[in-house]
């Protein structure tokens, strides 16, 4: 193996480890703060992806009517819940608010607009139809069971994740796309060319943490999504609306899974049911990092990104057996480091 | 009459099943050989995720190893497929331990988690071997040979199918309602009170990892021989998560439920398969959208009891037995001295000590009553008695042996049990099965015996010591019932009846009198004087002044985890370091 070709691998690894590392984050987030651990957030970068890739051919992917219907249902389940309540005004604005936006916003690609030319407009439409799907998502499952135990709720996670990559094959088709990268220009680095794209990509993600971890330290409402994560009936004694907070970290989750698929759509070719692949690579990194912290949980993603791309010019065939089997040495680690405790929330 | 009602449902499923293999098209046998072949897999999630809590994403992969290991055993070396089978038994039972003993360990959600990880590495290593055929599978396997019967159609398959199935039911049916059964229940709901009464957690975890995975193995040597081609396709991620869905749907912990849940989900598929193409104008596996939602609305519903609640109506309600001979009371060595010794023991906490070198002893047939204000350490006191928490310092006597460091479940068998301050009975089972549970450690009745119904009569005597227990207690009228539906000062009278089902020398009892209302107290306390002029001894750590002051031999006052007082209830009444920390300081 010449230095090269270590350089290349090295280079590829990196990359893939950036949009794990965004993954990883997601996946923390998602889990300190509702206890959720959010197998779906994969689909979000295939929706992303796919999105993407359907709007730079010039059509309007049918997952927006996916949004709509979802909107709707949720919008639904909270005029029930308004019925219920004797004051009613906040169920009321958040029913407008699924079922509207959705809606304002599908018959404006539909029948205005259709798909936009510009490449930013591209993917800020990608955007705002692939975020908004995560409050929504968590609103329709999540939040009716909001008080089961972490396993009930990842058996739900796991359902949820079987509903969207049926979706998927339903609005996408189960060809897989490629985008044109959002930069076509390499930069020279001595011996090699790095394609602008890639260190787009590690600059994106590397921006997204940093803005993340700012938001976490520094804004109001980020100190009340951590004070949701470390308890959430302390948080909501001091004026902290837990729905709140949980519908904001599935948004922060949709709009980061919606980003990578941006990102990851230049750089390999993504099918409807790739999403569970990619959310398992986070997954190794987020437990690398246990699950909370997360910069442990990005160093890990970029650990998993190396050691795929190597394994895959040693041992192409083995490269994903040999990364999820990686996931049995940490597990041995993590059995010895942290003693086994009662699951019982 | 209940047990009429249990035979006669196994003979009818058997009934219906045999003549169904015999009358049906060849449509609905191969219908049913796939439900039986998921309804195997689907047992082992029942025991693991329903009944022990264990969840697994994993099963399909375990599937795919029996599968796989008689392929190579019969295509690629040419022996028969009995051995492919013992192979494969093998093989999923090494591996299952190994994995186990890496993850069982890890806290609820790694688990899953890590399940799901190491099964879709066994896909990969199924699909890119070109030993196993790689993608594309590999073909030829020989039917499988009963003497000079060959099993190479469907419906002959039916047969051994259906037998394996219903006679795994059976045995684990015979299983879950034997001890074990209940050590499982009792380490989904809490596994520091199933330990307290002598589970031995890790233990039973990877017995149950390793049953569910053998169940799977032996569905997969069906499905290979019944199929006589194996691909890595239905050993992927999807169907590992469909046989969980069959567990959930089929309601947690009803061996039942695993053949209503995969009966379920397989028709379902098969007709969502027709209709939906049809309907959605195109094809592909859009029947995941339903079973998706399906899942979500029934955890929505009732979280994860899915049909379970159908079969609540017949559960077991016990009837009174007559046993041949009465449970033996444990052998256990006596000394001379005092039963416990507390010497210097100390916990701290980072900085702050919450025990610091308390010291005192336990006399044989007494009362012993530990005191003190909110955050006197009397609760740490009681965790490091009962090895919940480790020993800073110091060392715990008990019949003149060290019991700071032997494993919790080690405890009740010396003869130390324990009460729990906020009730830990399981909530949806009998108040009669929860006090058996506090038996566990007095009988070794195995899963094996157990299954094939071998040493019941011990089963007899345990319930009639449960029952001798309830009646001492004055619950007889209760015993039937579910725990969760009784009153607090009930449930606490069936936490003691449970603790005395162990026959301990030495009954510990946190705040017993907490939450009682006036007469309960007062009943409470005649209670354990009596149990006291049985020969039993009491350490209780309690809040109630005029509870303990009435009741106890010896007190112990705690302050701020030092040792304030010991000594006679009247001695400590009117001790003036004692007033001053429960009344802020004596007028002079």
């Amino acid at each position: 193996m010449t230095s090269e070709i270590v350089l290349i691998l090295a280079q590829d690894g990196l990359v893939n480890g950036a949009i794990y590392a965004l993954l990883a984050l997601a996946l923390i987030l998602v889990f300190t703060v509702t206890r959720v651990i959010y197998v779906p957030q994969g689909e979000f970068v295939t929706y992303g992806a796919l999105t993407f890739a359907a709007l730079q051919r010039g059509y309007v992917p049918g997952v927006v009517l996916f949004l709509i219907i979802t909107g709707l249902i949720a919008a639904a389940m909270e005029i029930r819940r308004a019925t219920l309540q004797s004051s009613p005004s906040r169920s009321l604005f958040s029913a407008s608010l699924y079922a509207g936006y959705p809606l304002v916003l599908g018959m404006t690609l539909y029948y205005i607009t259709g798909a936009p030319k510009s490449v930013a407009m591209q993917v800020l439409v990608t955007l705002a139809i692939v975020a908004p799907l995560g409050p929504i998502l968590w609103r329709i499952v999540f939040q009716p069971m909001a008080t089961a135990n972490v396993l009930v709720l990842l058996i739900a996670a796991v359902a949820l994740h079987l509903v969207l990559t049926g979706v998927g094959l339903l609005a996408f088709g189960p060809d897989g796309a490629r985008t044109e990268p959002l930069l076509d220009v390499g930069v020279n680095f001595g011996v090699i060319s790095i394609p602008a794209q890639s260190i787009a990509t590690i600059a994106a993600s590397l921006m997204l943490i940093v803005m993340l971890f700012w938001a976490f330290t520094f804004t109001l409402r980020g100190k009340a999504l951590r004070a949701t994560a470390v308890n959430s009936v302390g948080a909501r004694l001091v004026g902290v609306r837990p729905e709140m907070s949980a519908t904001v970290c599935f948004l922060l989750a949709g709009l980061v899974g919606a980003v990578s698929g941006v990102l990851i759509s230049a750089i390999t070719t993504i099918y409807y049911d790739t999403g569970l692949l990619i959310a398992l690579k986070g997954f190794i990194g987020a437990i690398i990092g246990a699950l909370v912290s997360y910069p442990l949980g990005a160093i890990g993603a970029i650990a998993v990104g190396l050691i795929e791309s190597f394994s895959s010019f040693w041992a192409s065939a083995f490269k994903e057996a040999l990364l999820f089997g990686l996931i049995i040495p940490v597990l041995l680690w993590l059995s010895v480091t942290r003693p086994m405790k009662d699951e019982h929330e | 009459m209940k047990i009429a009602v249990r035979l006669g449902s196994w003979l009818a499923a058997a009934l219906l099943i045999g003549l169904g293999g015999l009358y049906m098209p060849d449509f609905y046998v191969t219908l049913l050989n796939y439900i039986g072949l998921y309804a195997l897999v689907a047992l082992g999630l029942v025991v693991l995720t329903g009944v022990s809590g264990i969840t697994s994403f994993g099963q399909a992969a375990f599937v795919g190893v029996g599968a796989y290991t008689t392929t190579v055993v019969t295509v690629n070396l040419g022996l028969s497929p009995w051995l492919g089978l013992g192979a494969g038994l093998i093989v999923s039972f090494v591996l299952a331990l190994l994995l186990g003993m890496i993850t069982l360990r890890l806290s609820g959600h790694y688990l899953p988690l890590g399940t799901i990880c190491w099964s879709v590495s066994l896909y990969y290593v199924f699909g890119n071997m070109s030993e196993l055929g790689g993608q594309l599978g590999i073909g030829g396997i020989p039917p499988i040979e009963i003497f000079d019967w060959t099993l190479d159609t469907g419906r002959s398959m039916y047969c051994l199918i259906w037998i394996c199935t219903l006679s795994a039911m059976l045995l684990t049916d015979n299983v879950l309602r034997s001890r074990i059964g209940r050590a499982m229940r009792a380490l989904k709901y809490n596994g520091e009170m199933a330990e307290s009464f002598g589970v031995n957690a890790a233990r039973m975890k990877l017995f149950v990892f390793i049953y569910a995975a053998v169940l799977a193995a032996l569905s997969g040597w069906l499905y290979a021989h019944l199929l006589r081609f194996v691909n890595p396709t239905p050993f992927g991620i999807t169907m590992s998560i469909e046989y969980l869905f069959m567990a959930v749907v089929g309601g947690s912990g009803y061996v039942w439920g695993a053949l209503l849940g995969s009966a379920v989900i397989t028709i379902l598929k098969e007709v969502l398969q027709d209709i939906l193409p049809s309907l959605l104008g195109r094809t592909g596996n859009f029947e995941i959208i339903a079973f998706g939602a399906l899942i979500i609305v029934l955890l929505q519903v009732n979280r994860d009891k899915g049909f379970g609640l159908l079969f609540e109506l017949f559960e077991w309600k016990p009837w009174r037995v007559e046993a041949a001979g009465k449970l033996s009371k444990p052998a256990r060595a006596q000394s001379a001295g005092p039963l416990l010794s507390v010497r210097g023991v100390t916990r701290t906490f980072g900085g702050l000590i919450a025990v610091n070198n308390v010291t005192f002893d336990v006399t044989r047939g007494s009362i012993v009553a530990v005191i003190g204000p909110n955050g006197a350490g009397k609760s740490t006191l009681f965790s490091l008695l009962t090895r919940l928490l480790d020993l800073s310092g110091g060392h715990v006597l008990f019949e003149g042996n060290q019991v700071d460091h032997i494993a919790r479940h080690e405890l009740v068998r010396r003869g130390i049990s324990r009460s729990y301050q906020h009730v830990r009975l399981l909530p949806d089972r009998t108040v009669l099965e929860n006090v058996m549970l506090g038996g566990h450690a007095r009988t070794d009745r195995g899963p094996f015996a157990a299954a094939i119904g071998l040493k019941s009569e011990q089963e007899l005597q345990l319930q009639a010591e449960a029952e001798r227990q309830l009646s001492r207690l004055g619950l007889d009228a209760v015993r039937g019932e579910l725990a969760g539906n009784l009153s607090l000062g009930q449930q606490r009278l069936v936490e003691i009846a449970r603790a005395l089902a162990s026959s301990p020398t030495l009954l510990l009892l946190d705040e017993p009198a907490a939450g009682l209302r006036h007469s309960e107290k007062e009943s409470l306390a005649r209670l354990l004087a009596e149990l006291r002029s049985d020969g039993m001894t009491i350490l209780l750590v309690e809040h109630d002044m005029r509870f303990v002051m009435g009741l106890a031999d010896n007190i112990v006052v705690l302050n701020f985890g030092m040792m304030l007082a010991e000594g006679r209830p009247r001695e400590v009444r009117s001790n003036p370091a004692v007033l001053e920390a429960y009344l802020g300081g004596v007028p002079r």
